[in-house]
């Protein structure tokens, strides 16, 4: 069981997990395209995509209600490939919970203890152990629906620790929850996690969910992994056009490509002035179409800048919001760029048709792909 | 605000008027002039008492004509529910083309006629029958089998022409079934069989009991599968009350003992009734 505590810093390591080359058809179609995620013991990964992109399906593979078109699940080292849910040592938590609703929540959470044949005083001791855990020892007689949804949020996540799994899986687990109690769950499933020290698949649309809880970030598109990578790499260092454009907000911005080493790239863009990028991804040379991405925190307006990386525009809406502040400034060859500065000028927000000029805030931090 | 709720109200009870005057005149009204009748002493109705009462409940072929027709209908739903909880959880597993087929097949006897379906049974238990014939055919039996005019063949004629009644709850129920549940359950080391025994079965309880109900009312009141599939040797209530009324001219007889199974019926209605509010109180999330 999970043996862990505060007082306890050397928290036990989960199992690896290795999914090794999944693929999944539907039919005709292909849910999931040769994915291949090697994840530590304990680490915590999220599947973060729009819906439809495999994610779930994913998710499903893992627990075994799927079998894959192709590929490997690979937990402990140890093949599961073909081992029906209830022999696969995971727990899952659902998006809608799945609480038994005919059951007390002492019940739900002892149901796995009883079918796996412990006794009654184990089955009682450990589901309170658990609930203590979760921080509900006191409504372990209550029913599911007497229960608020974070509380029952907290019942699923006992229910499916109470077995001691291998793999922990979180299917949209926050998704029913307002927004301040999101927080603190997000919180209390990332502290119970580090606790136990449980392999954890976080399952999510969700890209701030995603960014503050994993470990490591599984960006998946139409069934392909476009990048597996920590968080602030995900968002810094995008692989892809599209964990740019899906994580966090971009402006696109098109140009021709002049010079590009290891080190990083030039490109003229079309809008006027020539920028300086992170070293292109993938094949391309200087003279190709590309589009560059720029995110809103990296650029300022600066009616003082001078040198090749200016850009013109006109101000075309400034929003005030709170912290910062955001400007709308459509750029040369027409595009709506925005920028967004920290809020530490009273002055700062700026009128609509007024006349600026945009800087990036240091060299090298645009992204830059193959024209879209 | 009240003014507008009181509105509403009265415009729904206008609404449901013209069916709650056919209630009055071809319900409540007959089955109050058989409550009188029943207490009329003799068929000439020259004074009241409650001998028709004390002449049913102190004759022992009368009792055991009530017995058997409620043990009838204890045997008919169980067969029924036996039957009827496999086809509706295949239908619940089914792909939806497969379910389109599986609901026609249940809805199929809905379409024709009892009568029809009844005689499609004398057809097949008779001793010429698809049944006898087939066996003998086989070489397995040499004088044919008697399965028309038994219980055993009323029993089944009545749980497949009643079949649709309880399959059709049962789908609803286990419709209601949250997919994940068996998931969650299969997940926590569960086999098929536990998560069944702990999760769908009792989750579908209400549907059973909902089931259970309209199958047991109907088989027990079903004239004429009973008298046709059981012949003149088998008595039920339904022939018994007809035959009194009928073939006798003992009105005041016949709608005592109509009373007395009516009564009889309404407290296994009630029976279930009070089943059913238990069981949807803790499957409701």
């Amino acid at each position: 069981m999970v043996s862990a505590s505060p007082s306890n810093p050397a928290a036990p390591r989960g199992r690896t997990l290795l999914l090794d080359g999944i693929t999944q058809r539907y039919g005709g179609s292909v849910a999931v395209n040769d994915v291949t995620l090697d994840i530590r013991g304990g680490e915590l990964v999220a599947l973060l995509g729009p819906s439809g992109c495999g994610k779930t399906t994913l998710l499903r593979i893992i627990a075994g209600f799927l079998a894959q078109t192709k590929g490997h699940v690979i937990v402990g080292g140890e093949t599961v490939d073909g081992l029906p849910p209830n022999r696969r040592s995971v727990g899952i938590v659902f998006q809608n919970y799945a609480l038994f609703p005919h059951m007390t929540v002492a019940e739900n959470v002892a149901y796995g203890l009883d079918a796996r044949g412990a006794d009654r005083a184990t089955q009682r001791s450990e589901a309170q152990r658990m609930l203590d855990l979760v921080k509900l020892g006191h409504l372990g007689d209550r029913y599911p629906r007497q229960l608020s949804g974070g509380q029952q949020q907290r019942v699923a996540l006992a229910r499916a620790l109470a077995v001691n799994p291998s793999i922990l899986l979180l299917d949209e687990p926050f998704a029913a929850l307002d927004k301040n109690l999101r927080l603190d769950m997000q919180i209390e499933v990332k502290r119970i996690q580090r606790l136990s020290g449980i392999t954890t698949i976080l399952v999510t649309h969700d890209q701030e969910e995603a960014l503050s809880m994993a470990d490591r970030v599984a960006v998946l598109s139409q069934g392909r992994l476009e990048q597996f990578s920590p968080p602030t790499e995900i968002y810094d260092a995008p692989d892809s056009l599209f964990v740019n454009t899906f994580v966090g907000s971009a402006n696109l911005l098109g140009g021709v490509l002049v010079d590009a080493d290891r080190s990083g790239g030039k490109v003229r863009l079309d809008a006027g002035g020539l920028i300086g990028t992170r070293a292109p991804k993938g094949d391309l040379r200087p003279g190709s179409r590309v589009t560059v991405c720029l995110r809103p925190e990296h650029l300022r307006v600066d009616p003082g800048a001078e040198g090749v990386e200016t850009l013109n525009g006109v101000v075309e809406m400034g929003l005030p919001l709170g912290a910062t502040v955001v400007h709308e400034i459509r750029v040369g060859d027409g595009t709506a760029v925005k920028v967004s500065e920290a809020r530490i000028d009273r002055t700062l927000l700026l009128a609509p048709g007024t006349p600026v000029r945009l800087a990036p805030i240091a060299p090298g931090l645009a992204s830059v792909f193959a024209a879209a | 605000m009240a003014a507008t709720l009181r509105n509403v109200t009265t415009y729904d009870l206008r609404l449901a008027a013209p069916l709650a005057l056919g209630f009055v005149v071809f319900f409540i009204t007959p089955l109050v002039i058989l409550l009188a009748l029943s207490f009329q002493a003799d068929p000439q109705g020259t004074h009241y008492g409650l001998t028709q009462y004390v002449n049913f409940l102190g004759d022992r072929f009368s009792l055991g004509v009530l017995g058997s027709t409620l043990w009838l209908g204890v045997k008919v739903t169980l067969l029924t529910l036996l039957l009827g909880y496999p086809v509706a959880w295949l239908h619940q597993r089914a792909p939806s083309w497969a379910k389109g087929i599986i609901m026609l097949l249940v809805l199929l006897p809905l379409l024709t006629s009892v009568v029809v379906r009844t005689f499609a049974w004398v057809v097949i238990l008779g001793r010429q029958g698809i049944v006898n014939a087939a066996l003998a055919s086989l070489g397995l039996i040499d004088t044919p089998l008697k399965l028309l005019y038994t219980d055993t063949g009323v029993v089944m004629a009545l749980a497949q022409v009643q079949m649709p009644l309880m399959v059709l709850p049962l789908i609803t129920a286990l419709g209601r079934i949250d997919p994940n549940l068996a998931d969650a359950s299969s997940v926590l080391g569960a086999g098929h069989w536990r998560t069944f025994r702990k999760v769908t079965l009792p989750l579908s309880l209400p549907g059973i009991i909902a089931g259970c109900l309209l199958t047991y009312a109907a088989a027990i009141t079903a004239f004429i599968t009973q008298s046709l599939i059981g012949g003149g040797q088998m008595l039920f209530m339904p022939m018994y009350i007809y035959q009194q009324a009928s073939t006798l001219q003992n009105w005041p007889f016949a709608a005592a003992i109509s009373i007395v199974f009516l009564v009889a019926v309404l407290v296994v209605v009630s029976i279930f009734n009070v089943l059913g509010r238990l069981s949807r109180g803790y499957t409701n999330a």
